[in-house]
């Protein structure tokens, strides 16, 4: 009560619970990840390995985002394909045919 | 029997130099026979927050090479005659120091001291691994601040795996420090809580030392805040610390600076 007085005349907010909630989010990860190898790096690098079975990679192109939050996780994998990539492809196949 | 404790924290510039200090010469103010080691390689300050800055001829790298011996690198204190430095060297490499040297180091002064105090750098390189490496006891001082927060977390999980200790199955006595606290802030919601901090790195709490300009001031003499102002708010609360490190239970408070009329009609008090 009188907190929300003082923060009322101070015209500030309370941004301390805020720290704490993205610390414990954070934290939780972190520990479950102590040891371990580094999962993100991890299925980038396989997810990365099945697409280029199929389509040529450029690697400035591939941008992989992860974002934690309290109950679930994503992991966004945006690869640039170009609009020609089944002529690409064709022709990987058929290197890989003659290969 | 000799404890060997260290102060560390992975974040840099959250008060481990001070710390150790402050807390070294309080025990040595309780009659205990202590040294503090600076293990901060090609940056060492402790010399320069105990005042001996001057008076470093040999440091732990030449004691671990065997190029001086313990005695004559240990710098005794002019104020507190139970309280000696071991100084960090500021020019050699860091790698100089080896796993096995810094253990001979700590096995001796083990026969000689009741407390080798081991001031870690920031970070979690090989300085910082071989301060706690043999440590029976930590104090991980934390500010009330995310980044320093996390650190302190990261640094846990270190003590819990890393050290001699750990690798015995055994564990290190873990403390948490809290420096720089503001109790009006955090009352305000501005600053993360005592028991925010408690609860997310659930560790047990030695102290909480106030934001106080007693800090500086006493750097700026080179003293351990604990002696130069033995009343000021910091060294109530660093003296209160090692009463707790000593075995003795003792209110947890947070001593608040003597306050003139303005600053008392303006300020809140500490809860």
């Amino acid at each position: 009560m009188s907190m929300n007085l003082l923060r009322l005349f101070s015209g500030s907010k309370a941004t301390a619970p805020v720290a704490r909630e993205r610390l414990q989010i954070l934290l939780a990860h972190e520990r479950g990840l102590r040891g371990q190898p580094d999962l993100l790096a991890t299925l980038r690098e396989e997810i990365l390995a099945v697409v280029s079975k199929h389509i040529q990679l450029d690697p400035d192109k591939v941008t992989v985002k992860l974002d934690r939050g309290p109950a679930v996780s994503t992991l966004e994998v945006d690869i640039e394909v170009p609009n020609d990539f089944e002529k690409t492809k064709a022709l990987a196949e058929r290197r890989a045919g003659a290969a | 029997m000799a404890n060997v404790l260290v102060v560390t924290s992975g974040k840099g510039g959250v008060g481990k130099t001070t710390s150790t200090a402050a807390l070294g010469a309080a025990l040595a103010q309780a009659g205990e026979k202590v040294v503090v080691i600076d293990f901060d390689v090609g940056l060492r300050n402790l010399d320069l927050v105990m005042g001996a800055e001057r008076r470093v001829v040999f440091d732990l790298i030449n004691v671990v090479q065997g190029v001086a011996k313990l005695q004559q690198a240990l710098i005794r204190d002019k104020r507190l005659e139970n309280l000696w430095l071991l100084p960090a060297s500021q020019t050699r490499d860091k790698d100089a120091l080896t796993d096995e040297g810094v253990g001979r180091v700590i096995a001796e002064l083990r026969t000689k001291f009741d407390w080798i105090l081991c001031d870690s750098p920031a970070g979690i390189e090989r300085g910082a691994m071989l301060a706690m490496r043999y440590a029976d006891q930590a104090v991980i001082v934390t500010n009330p601040e995310v980044s320093s927060v996390r650190d302190s977390d990261r640094i846990i999980g270190m003590l819990d795996s890393k050290t001699v200790k750990a690798e015995q199955g055994e564990r290190v006595i873990k403390h948490i420090l809290i420096t720089r606290f503001d109790p009006a802030r955090a009352a305000r919601g501005e600053m993360l809580s005592i028991d925010d901090i408690l609860e997310i790195l659930a560790t047990p709490l030695l102290g909480i030392i106030p934001e106080s300009q007693d800090v500086l001031r006493a750097s700026n003499v080179g003293s351990p805040v604990t002696l130069n102002n033995v009343a000021s708010a910091p060294a109530r609360a660093y003296t209160d610390a090692v009463r707790r490190l000593m075995g003795e239970t003792v209110d947890m408070v947070v001593p608040t600076e003597r306050r003139g009329l303005m600053n008392r009609l303006l300020g809140r008090r500490a809860a």
